[in-house]
Formats: structure tokens, sequence, C-alpha cells
């Protein structure tokens, strides 16, 4: 169990993390989501006690992690994966954090097996590509096999077969009672990852709870219809209250359901030629939440 | 298939009591007691599983022993003087000594070791694997700690043997020309220790400057302005510039190397010399150690 509470982390003028407060639950794969810079990583080493947060509390199992003498047992975390010196074998590596906290040599094999590097186990890792060092990483994530993992933006860089072995990865640690935090700054990556979500944006929380909860939040249904005479529907729908955008060829009506649209356009002889009911994805759901707080924006701002 | 509600709220609590086992399980970690050994035994994989450290020491031992046997070389080659007497005052002016451990090696070596050092902690920080490092290990100063204890006692044991190779080199190379001294000449010891532990001296303060600066060229550009530039700026004519000369790591090295005591403006003993290698070393250290305390990481 991860509590964090009343977090704020500022460097200099700004504001990294802004008074965050949120619970990761054991048994659960929370996703950790947030636009680049909304400030996940920043809170992932203040969790970890990497950095020191200007004030509020962040404990892991109710302590504070850097209170522990050795980590290993206790969290299992993958920040970066380049986060490696690339000089050592992936052995070498291994064996080193192993070794710190007394870790037998058994699970050095272990992990490397686990996902799938015994056969590179002594190559360089400056050589590794970027999913060969996530899985790097997640091996020195499980050495110590913690009740609490952590993994910033695990998916990058990993093929189709990959992702679907860390997603089961995940879960199979969740339903193993462990609490697994992961980051992402894609939602379409948490969709089939995680059952309960964290939301944060420019270092404020701005959603936790459960995925289904979350896409209920911003499913605000549109219609596409398709209409050879589009001004004349666009003024029909306006005039009972819907809102409607005329895009190339179709137009997408908020504020009316299909039925209504159907209704007004028969009564007034209009011609449909598509009527379709599109629910937000989550995807949606989170580009229009966090749509404030995006920090780097391209083009025009919304 | 179909299940009765009250089947399946049965199968719910089996599940959550299932659950609830695991995390009563996972709540509990058994962890072995930890040892400051363990860290040891880690930083000294760290250390030797690098290919690059292993070739710095070769090449630096390789370098600092060719400067010494090259000069003795030489003065074996030119060495023209038949007599006896010759001999005698190239022996007393202590000059055997001061070739089985030049000026320009010393230079190599503290240039060379200071790196080193700088390298075991500058190398974590430019990588990022600091922080891989002090997550495996949340108390940060008892991994700082086992580094300077590995750092200690690999540069201790290179500079054991590139000081005692090249005392021994040198004077078997002088010994043709009958001007070379054994082991046990006054002075000669002095210059073998002093000489042997200037290698960990500079590698502990390029260890503490990696650890407050943490960039490589930055680094090493204090490690050059310590060792090398402030001896040079501080000559020893002046009182207040002798007592600077006298405070640092190579100025201590010149005094303990110093066997023929020409008379100089500002003299100074063999204890107080040592003394400033303890308290660099001592002081290299301790800022190694305590300064990850507080940063950010």
């Amino acid at each position: 169990m991860i509590e964090v509470n009343e977090l704020t982390k500022r460097y200099g003028g700004t504001t990294a993390v802004d008074h965050l407060s949120f619970t990761v639950r054991p048994g659960h794969v929370t996703g950790f989501l947030g636009p680049n810079g909304a400030g996940k990583s920043t809170t992932l080493r203040l969790v970890l006690g990497l950095n020191e947060p200007t004030s509020g509390t962040v404990t892991i199992g109710g302590r504070r992690f850097r209170d522990r003498p050795r980590g290993l047992r206790h969290v299992g975390a993958l920040l970066d994966a380049h986060e490696v010196h690339g000089g050592r074998s992936a052995l070498a590596h291994l064996t080193v954090l192993a070794r710190s906290n007394r870790i037998p040599r058994r699970r050095v094999d272990e992990v490397l097996e686990e996902v799938g590097l015994a056969g590179a186990r002594r190559r360089r890792i400056g050589g590794f590509s970027l999913g060969m060092k996530q899985r790097l990483g997640i091996a020195a994530a499980l050495l110590g096999e913690p009740p609490v993992l952590l993994f910033d933006e695990p998916l990058n860089g990993l093929d189709p077969e990959g992702v679907k072995w860390l997603r089961g990865l995940f879960h199979r640690l969740a339903a193993e009672g462990r609490t697994v935090l992961v980051s992402s700054h894609l939602m379409s990556e948490m969709e089939n990852t995680a059952d309960r979500l964290v939301v944060i944006g420019r270092g404020t929380l701005i959603a936790a709870e459960s995925l289904t909860e979350f896409a209920a939040r911003g499913t605000r249904p549109t219609v596409t219809v398709r209409t050879p005479d589009p001004a004349g529907l666009t003024a029909l729908l306006t005039g009972a209250g819907a809102v409607v955008r005329q895009d190339a060829d179709s137009l997408t009506v908020t504020g009316m359901d299909a039925d209504r649209i159907g209704e007004l356009a028969l009564r007034h002889r209009v011609l449909l030629r598509e009527l379709t009911t599109r629910t937000a994805s989550l995807e949606e759901a989170f580009m229009e939440l966090t749509a404030d707080s995006v920090e780097y924006l391209a083009g025009e701002a919304r | 298939m179909t299940t009765t509600p009250d089947r399946a709220a049965a199968a719910a609590t089996e599940m959550e009591t299932a659950t609830a086992t695991a995390r009563a399980d996972l709540a509990q970690v058994t962890e072995p007691r930890a040892r400051f050994r363990d860290l040891v035994a880690a930083e000294w994989v760290k250390l030797w599983s690098l290919r690059s450290n292993t070739w710095a020491f070769v090449i630096g031992a390789l370098a600092v022993i060719g400067f010494n046997v090259g000069t003795a070389w030489d003065t074996y080659r030119y060495w023209t003087a038949q007599d006896a007497r010759s001999r005698a005052d190239f022996v007393r002016d202590g000059i055997p000594l001061s070739i089985a451990f030049t000026a320009n090696a010393a230079m190599v070596l503290m240039l060379a070791l200071s790196a080193i050092g700088a390298t075991a902690v500058v190398g974590e920080y430019r990588t990022g694997m600091i922080r891989t490092t002090f997550t495996a290990v949340p108390a940060r100063r008892s991994v700082m700690a086992a580094k300077v204890c590995v750092v200690t006692a690999v540069t201790t044991v290179f500079g054991t043997v590139v000081a005692a190779a090249s005392f021994g080199l040198t004077q078997a190379v002088l010994s043709g020309r009958h001007i070379g001294v054994p082991i046990d000449h006054p002075g000669a010891l002095r210059v073998l220790v002093a000489s042997a532990l200037l290698a960990p001296v500079s590698a502990l303060l390029g260890m503490a400057l990696g650890t407050l600066i943490r960039h490589s060229a930055a680094t090493m550009t204090a490690n050059v302005v310590i060792l090398l530039l402030l001896p040079l700026v501080f000559s020893a004519d002046r009182h207040w510039a002798a007592v600077v000369d006298h405070a640092l790591p190579t100025g201590a090295w010149i005094r303990l190397v110093d066997v023929d005591r020409q008379p100089v403006a500002y003299p100074w003993t063999l204890t107080g010399a040592w003394t400033v290698y303890a308290i660099w070393a001592l002081a290299a250290a301790v800022v190694a150690v305590t300064s990850v305390q507080r940063r950010d990481q």
C-alpha cells in the first residue's frame, strides 16, 4: 500500500507536484496517468525517497521508504530503463543489486529467465535495445519479490508480444496481492492494463478511481449524422437545443440522442444517410479531463 | 453458464479470503539482517564488472612505472663519470630515490587515480545508475561508505604495487652503473610509502569532488586545479603561499620524498606532511559519505 498525503515538491519557482494525495491499494494494477510534464516521475522519485518533498508525506507499507536500510524486498521499481551502466553485463548488473540486498544468486538467474534475457545475460547492457533494457529493469524490480512494485512507462519500446507479456505479469503480481503502480502518458496503454487509475495534471490530482468510474465520467455521447442537407438539419437540431458541429461530410451532434434526431428528421422530412451514436472512449475522457493541464501543446491552444 | 447469486457470492467471499491471506503474507516481509559487508561486496563487483576500470588501472600502472624506469634508463645510458667519488655524491644527494619515483610519475598517478576515484561516483550520476543503487539500498551513506572502503583498499594496493615495482626496477637499472640503492637505504621506504599512499589520497579526493559536482568534466577540472594548478600558483617562497602549498596533497608528497633536504625558506616536518595526507583522505571520505544524504538524487 502506498499512501501519498498532501505531497508537494517545488524546484525553485516551479511547482512540480502540488498537494497531491492518493492511495494505491494492494491487489490491483493501478495506472498512474498524466500528460508529459504532469509530475509523474517526480512523484515516483518522492515515493522512493530519492527526492525530498517540499512538504507532505508519502509512505509505503506505513513507513517512509528512505528509512529502510535495504529496499529490494520492500519495493521493486523501474524508473527509467536507461538508468543502468552500459558497460556492465545484464548478469553483473543484477548480481550487484542482489548482492547489496543479500538476495541469493539463484534469484538473478530466475528473474533473467522470467523476463526472457537469459540468452543475453553476458552481453553489455549498452548494446541492448530499449525493450531489452525495460526487461532488465523489470528483472531488477522482481529480484526481491517485493509486495509493492512501481513502473514508470514500462511499455515504452516493447514489441506487441512484450506488451502482452508485461500486462500478464502485472495482472499476476496484482492477483498475488501485490501493489502494482504503472505510469503512462497514454490512456490506450492503460485500458487493458490497469483496473484503477490515478490521473494527475500539472502536479495536481485529477482523478483517483476505478477504470469504469473514470470512463463514465468522460462519457458525453455524440451522434454522427450524414445528410444531403447539412445546413437544414443543423438549423433544425440547433433550434431544438442540440449543439452541432459541421465536419467535411457529416455533422457531430451533442446534447441530443439518436432517437430524437431521427424523430425530428422524419417529422421535417430531412433525409438521413447515417445516424451513429458514439460514446467517448477512455482516451477521450482522459484528454477532456487533462486538456486544461497539458504542459506542452502542439500547435494552437484549444 | 449460469450461477446462482448465492453461489457467486460464496465464491467471491472465498476469493477475498484467499487474497486477504496472500496480502497478510506480503505485509510481513521477512528479511535477513542488513550487513555492511554485502554493500562492500556489491561495490567490489560493481568496480570490477566494468572493463574500463581494469584498463584504467593497467594503463595507469604502466604509465607511472614507465616514467620512472625511463628516467632511470636515461641516467644509466648517459652516465659518463668513471670515478667512485661521483657515484657516492650521486647517492648522497638522494638522486637514486628521486628517480625511484619521479615528479612526472607522481603527476600521472595523481591524475589517473583522481579520475578513477571520480568515475566511481560520477559514472553512476552520468548514467542515472545512482537512482537504481539508492532504490535498492535507501541507506545512502552506507552505500557511499562501502564505495569509499573498496576504492581505498583497491587504490592502496595499486599504489603499493606501482611504487614497489618502480623502486625495484629503477634501482635495478641504476645498479648497472653501481648507483642504485637498496630498500633499507635511509629515506627509501618513506619515498615508497609516500608515493604508494598518493594513490588512495588522490582517488578519495576524486570521489569527494565527484560526489559534490556530479559531472565528469567539471570534476576532472577540479581535480587538476587542486592537484596540479594550486601547487604551481602557491610557490613556497612567501610565508602565506608556503602555508597553502604545505596544506595541499602535492606539497605533502614533495616534502615526503625530499631526501636531500636542500634548505628552503619555510621548512616543515615530516609529521606535518603525513598529517596533511591523512586529513585530505579523511575529509574526502567524510564528504563523499555525508553529502549524498540531504541532496535530491
